[in-house]
């Protein structure tokens, strides 16, 4: 018997525009400890799903049609006491962001002991015995003082570890699992999954998974299903649906991302055309038949389409399903297949140092680092939250100053240079591209005034004609219609404004473009696309770009030479080929075993980091990863700062362990890829 | 904890040092010399120039603030109350002691007999009024935006409004009409003496009313904005799907968070209802600290301007402290 039942599913919410239908349609079965992975973009529906089956949609919100049977009740008729005795007890939900899930003003242990105690299951005394043991189940170091300790005192990881414990202190029959890893380093995400994976083994707990991410769900579940417009599109075994998935918009998914050990000359990413339609806003006939590449008018949108078997366990939202497996999706044209050549260095960092003071402590965001970017290549420079990272990006832009060492960019040192103190031709010389595309765009100015002001600004065009026809030809370049300059940032999607990011930052011709996680906040199906037009433009204008990122997967596709960073030092560098196999810097060794693939046919080997990165406000004394190196040599790695050691002559790794040792190291991905076709 | 109130209790003594020095200059320098306020306006100009004579009024004003001080710590007798002045200015404490206000023009007694006691009927008014504008105002906020848009919420709302937009005056004018005049049941002004016939809590009556309706409404508004927005948190969501009855929720979850905000507000009414209360002691002839300032100021009675500005200066700083070390207390992100 299932112990979640969700049949023919209807959940609409009332706004001020009329009735929006956020969930239809949707059916679903899962069963006692088995574990169910949804996919699917910002605005599908499934976070509504899940918070639906919990009972709690807000005042606007209502299941107008369809049942949700849970361990036989259904939810939907539930009274409130029910519904109360069931949350939290047989249905427990972990959160997207841990930081704001907790209760600031109460004590981790006040937090976890009242849920027994609501329950009625236990005394205080019993019920702290129980959140002390769930705790170290999470494990977490030293439970009794987490117990007594605020949220703000954790870090994210070990928030998201108290959040899991909370779901799990009553034992529950079934965990929804909001994008728990979401926000968390890779590092930090790769732990999470494990933990959830070994929870699931012991307490025999199903999980019911949502998440934007494929590769984080490959990892979890057992069967996925893809959701899109509010409607559940294909569902299928991991294996099933990765090794044939049948819906176009599943394929168009898989196709956008990329895959292990592509890169951008082999395997070009094919981006999904068009944006995820708002909530509620598909035709009723087929929802993503506007970005369907093999949509057939008058078959595709003649009538509501229903889930359709394609395999025994395999059904699929799509008539045409069974003629798709022979259309290959339309590649788009390769990037020039010859590798770009080592050009003149544009931008040369030696010792560059930024020390911050906090009170009477110093923080070392930079230390020493010392790179280099040659012309019309992408650097990519990779590493955790408090690496260092950003940091480096805004003294580049004159955002920040340095404290000491120097950063040459076309001939001048512009480490103490703050942007203000830049000629204007530098400046346009070195622009950036934000992670949030939303907060660079002026609310209350149509999106193309920014671009005619650097027009301006940098001399490009001054009179009023030169300037429309170049900002005309900044939205060509960017393939955006010239209307849209007249538009404002609100009536834009995530994607159109990053295009607009990025036409703004060529307008002056930039010889170096930063870009800080450009497409991270983006929907996953328009990532690809951005990505190719801002490597195609990259390409065209022989333009250095520096691409800071976590996703390992991307800077394998689009990097030329990558940096990794940990604690404001550099552990390797070198170009991209040679980096993603051995030798290894340990910590990149981490890194790549860490990152989720979207592929459940490849095997990583598991590489897990003990604890969290440390603080930049008291740095380890040798080396910076010492203390959470899985391949510590001894006291050796905590006394003395590791010397530089060649790999190649342009792959560089700063580690105490000989370059013939680090070479013998097992490589992350077993091809097993290779072997299955 | 200790050290943070050391450190701020420091702050607010130098914060009130400066005070006085401004609260000295601005007295000092305001229209008419000291010597004529002294001694009034009939006086003859030869009196006023003996009296500016010998209080010194020629030296610098820096001069002047530290002999003021001096008068005021004890460490130097009080020039008015030299019997050659023939001014008749008579203290039983004598002419040099800690916390020598000086001599109040106006009431024609020492300042400390006059500021204490108003400032004590001042309090009691306050007090009373502010016991019940806390819960009144908590009650009303809390409930109302326990359910944001909610037929409770808008009703409370709307309320509120009416409350906080009836002035003073009005208010008391229209409660006077109905327990004075029409039932007769509570006296219409408060001298809080004794021969009216009122007892001394039927005096308190009304304008403990007029200023907790009056002020209830603000509060209660500030208090449901950020109940609302609380209960919007994610942490109240985890509370509910943790299976918590919807009273612990709102009590355990929701309250305390919710009284970070408003809890600076609430202190600021102390203040408030110490010295800005004038329109309702005018109202009802109450004896208070408020309309004594207001009367002194128009009588350019200088020491106790000085006075008792130095005495609200001090409320507001103490509420301010005050506020400050609750909202650590409740906010454990504050301390550290």
């Amino acid at each position: 018997m299932s112990l979640l039942e969700i049949r023919d599913l209807r959940v609409e919410y009332t706004t001020s525009r009329g009735t929006v239908a956020a969930v239809q349609d949707f059916s679903l079965d899962i069963a006692p400890g088995e574990s169910f992975g949804l996919v699917g973009e910002s605005g599908c529906g499934k976070s509504t799903l899940i918070l639906a089956i919990m009972g709690y949609m807000g005042r606007n919100g209502a299941v107008t049609k369809g049942e949700i049977l849970f361990e036989g009740r259904n939810l939907v008729r539930a009274g409130r006491e029910e519904l109360r005795r069931i949350r939290g007890a047989r249905m427990a939900i972990v959160y997207q962001e841990p930081a704001t899930a907790l209760n600031p003003s109460m004590t981790i242990g006040q937090q976890l002991i009242e849920v027994p105690m609501a329950h009625g299951e236990a005394t205080a005394a019993d019920a702290r015995l129980r959140a002390v043991r769930v705790l170290a189940d999470v494990h977490l170091p030293d439970p009794d003082s987490v117990m007594r300790r605020y949220p703000h005192q954790l870090s994210g990881g070990q928030k998201q570890r108290v959040v899991i414990a909370m779901a799990l202190l009553a034992n529950p029959a079934l965990l929804l699992l909001d994008e728990p890893t979401t926000g968390l380093d890779v590092t930090v995400e790769a732990a999470v999954l494990d933990l959830l994976n070994e929870l699931r083994a012991k307490y025999g707990t199903a999980l019911f998974y949502i998440s934007h991410n494929l590769g984080v769900i490959a990892q979890v579940c057992e069967r996925i299903g893809v959701m899109y417009a509010g409607k559940l599109v294909e569902e299928a075994s991991a294996e099933a649906l990765f090794a044939l998935p049948r819906h176009p918009y599943t394929r168009g998914l898989l196709a956008s991302l990329p895959r292990p050990g592509a890169d951008k000359r082999t395997a070009p990413l094919v981006p999904i055309p068009g944006v995820v339609p708002a909530a509620g806003r598909a035709p009723p006939t087929c929802g993503f038949l506007s970005r369907c590449a093999h949509g057939e008018r008058g078959k595709c949108d003649a009538s509501v389409v229903p889930l359709l078997r394609a395999a025994p366990a395999h059904v699929v939202r799509c008539v045409r399903w069974a003629e798709l497996p022979a259309m290959p999706p339309a590649a788009p044209p390769a990037l020039a297949n010859a590798p770009t050549d080592v050009g003149a260095t544009v931008m040369e960092a030696h010792d560059l140092t930024r020390v911050f003071s906090v009170g009477r402590r110093k923080l070392i965001a930079n230390d020493h680092l010392t790179l280099a970017a040659q012309r019309g290549r992408v650097l990519a420079i990779v590493g955790e939250s408090g690496s260092g990272k950003s940091t480096f990006a805004k003294v580049l832009a004159g955002l920040d100053a340095a404290s000491s060492g120097s950063l040459v960019v076309l001939g001048e040192d512009v480490a103490r240079r703050p942007v203000r103190r830049r000629a204007a031709k530098l400046v346009a010389a070195v622009q950036m591209v934000f992670q949030q595309p939303e907060g660079t765009l002026n609310p209350s100015h149509p999106v193309g005034w920014p671009l005619a002001r650097s027009l301006r600004k940098f001399g490009i065009a001054r009179d009023r004609r030169t300037v429309d026809a170049k900002v005309a030809a900044l939205l060509e370049m960017v393939r955006l219609p010239a209307s849209l300059r007249h538009a404002l940032p609100r009536q834009l999607s995530g994607g159109q404004k990053q295009r607009i990011a990025i036409a703004r930052a060529f307008a002056g011709n930039p010889e170096l473009l930063i870009a800080d996680e450009p497409v991270s906040a983006l929907d996953v199906s328009v990532r690809a696309a951005v990505i190719n037009l801002l490597l195609r433009i990259q390409q065209e204008s022989r333009t250095t770009l520096v691409f800071i990122s976590h996703d390992l997967g991307l800077v394998r596709y689009l990097a030329d030479d990558v940096v990794v960073m940990y604690l404001g030092q550099v552990m390797e560098a070198g170009p991209v080929a040679a980096l993603f196999d051995p030798p290894y810097h340990p910590y990149t060794e981490a890194l790549l075993s860490a990152a989720p693939v979207p592929d459940p046919t490849v095997k990583t080997t598991r590489i897990r980091l003990e604890g969290e990165i440390p603080s930049p406000l008291n740095v380890p004394q040798g080396c910076r990863f010492a203390t959470r190196c899985p391949r510590k040599l001894g006291r050796v790695c905590d006394d003395t700062p590791p010397p530089l050691r060649e790999a190649t002559a342009d792959h560089i790794i700063h580690c105490h362990i000989p370059i013939e040792d680090l070479r013998a190291v097992p490589p992350v991905f077993a091809r097993a890829v290779a072997t299955a076709h | 904890m200790t050290r943070y109130i050391l450190r701020r209790s420091l702050e607010m003594l130098a914060t009130l040092i400066v005070a006085s020095f401004l609260v000295f200059v601005v007295c000092e320098f305001s229209p008419g010399n000291v010597a004529r306020k002294t001694l009034g306006a009939f006086a003859l100009q030869e009196q006023v120039d003996l009296l500016y004579k010998k209080l010194h009024l020629n030296d610098p004003l820096l001069v002047r603030y530290v002999r003021w001080v001096g008068v005021l710590t004890g460490l130097q007798a009080d020039p008015l109350q030299d019997p050659a002045l023939g001014l008749d200015f008579k203290d039983p404490r004598g002419k040099q002691y800690f916390g020598n206000f000086g001599y109040s023009t106006l009431f024609k007694a020492p300042v400390n007999d006059v500021l204490w006691d108003r400032l004590g009927k001042t309090a009691l008014l306050a007090g009373l009024a502010f016991a019940v504008i806390v819960p009144l105002s908590l009650i009303l906020g809390v409930l109302a935006g326990m359910r944001a848009g909610s037929v409770l919420d808008r009703s409370l709302s709307t309320l509120s409004i009416v409350m906080t937009s009836i002035p003073e005056f009005a208010l008391g004018v229209l409660l006077v009409a109905v327990f004075v005049v029409a039932l007769g049941w509570l006296p219409g002004t408060s001298p809080m003496v004794g021969n009216t016939g009122w007892s001394t809590a039927s005096q308190l009556v009304l304008p403990v009313a007029v200023l907790a309706i009056y002020d209830s409404g603000y509060v209660a508004r500030m208090v449901r904005t950020s109940m609302a927005e609380v209960m919007q948190k994610p942490y109240v969501r985890t509370a509910v799907l943790k299976g918590l009855p919807r009273r612990q929720v709102i009590l355990r979850h929701a309250l305390r968070n919710a009284m970070i905000a408003p809890f600076t507000v609430l202190l600021l009414q102390i203040n408030w209802l110490i010295s800005g209360v004038v329109v309702t002691e005018l109202v009802f002839a109450y004896p208070g600290f408020g309309r004594m300032l207001l009367e002194a100021s128009l009588f350019g009675d200088v020491s106790l301007i000085e006075a008792a500005t130095l005495v609200a200066l001090f409320v507001a700083t103490a509420t301010q402290l005050l506020s400050d070390v609750g909202y650590r207390l409740l906010d454990p992100q504050a301390r550290r």
